[in-house]
């Protein structure tokens, strides 16, 4: 039997994970990637509270965010290859021109 | 017990699997490592007794999603990750303890002001995920009972996605 905290404290790791490689990583796919990884916890958060609460909204919330998670992936992996494609770089620092 | 158990396991995968996102300096080895993480919290939605949502966990985000961005890793030919060193000292050493103790000024300050750690949770409650609710009949008929406009309206957005997708990524003539 585990206790609501321990889920709640699992996805509060897992969120400082993803914004600690938000803020640290300088690819900008790994930066992607740490957003998912909010994203994740965040839905754990939303799972474990439904399970606490018998309630299934949560888990309709979490269809809902992974389906947003889905067409944010879709169109920022086509704005990373816009991107590499007129600075034939992947790094973070080196794009800091609004003009080619 | 056995749940206990295996929350510990798949939890412990689960962070490894996220420090490990963290300390990898390829952007193929992240992405791996995500997956790694996204398939533990599956199993831990099971625990949960969220069965649609374990499977939508993986055939969506462990299976299309990370797809794609290892698909985009491989496309781009991403390298490993190169540091230019500049920017101040200060920043560097201070930035993530600093970072940390606000954060942790900051929700304590918040659950003070509103009353948010009087709320024991997780106390006598305990939760054992033998009752699976969260079947994908009774996720269905909320979704289409209730949540029938969200659920058209996410339809209509996933569809933009991909046309804007599609724009994004064509080659200029």
């Amino acid at each position: 039997m585990v206790p609501l905290s321990y889920y709640l404290t699992l996805s509060g790791i897992l969120f400082a994970c993803g914004v600690a490689g938000f803020l640290i990583k300088r690819n900008i796919i790994t930066i992607f990637l740490s957003i998912e990884l909010m994203l994740n916890g965040v839905n754990l958060t939303f799972v474990s509270f439904a399970a606490q609460l018998k309630s299934l909204d949560g888990h309709i919330f979490v269809f809902f965010v992974m389906v947003v998670a889905a067409a944010e992936a879709a169109v920022g992996l086509a704005i990373i290859i816009a991107v590499f494609r007129t600075r034939e770089t992947l790094n973070v620092d080196r794009v800091n021109l609004l003009k080619l | 017990m056995l749940h206990l158990v295996l929350f510990f396991i798949f939890a412990a995968v689960c962070v490894g699997g996220a420090i490990n996102l963290l300390a990898q300096r390829h952007p193929i080895n992240s992405a791996l490592s995500l997956i790694v993480v996204m398939g533990s919290l599956a199993v831990i939605y099971l625990l949960l007794g969220a069965e649609f949502v374990a499977a939508v966990q993986v055939i969506v985000y462990a299976g299309a999603v990370m797809v794609l961005f290892v698909f985009v890793i491989m496309l781009l030919n991403a390298g490993v990750e190169e540091r230019i060193a500049h920017g101040s000292r200060v920043a560097t050493m201070l930035g993530v303890p600093g970072l940390i103790v606000g954060l942790v000024i900051g929700v304590w300050v918040v659950s003070r002001l509103t009353g948010l750690d009087k709320i024991s949770i997780g106390g006598p409650s305990v939760m054992n995920g033998t009752e699976a609710f969260g079947n994908p009949q009774a996720v269905g008929h909320l979704l289409f009972k209730d949540y029938l406009l969200p659920f058209e309206v996410t339809s209509i957005l996933i569809l933009i996605a991909i046309m804007g997708a599609v724009v994004l990524a064509r080659r200029e003539e």
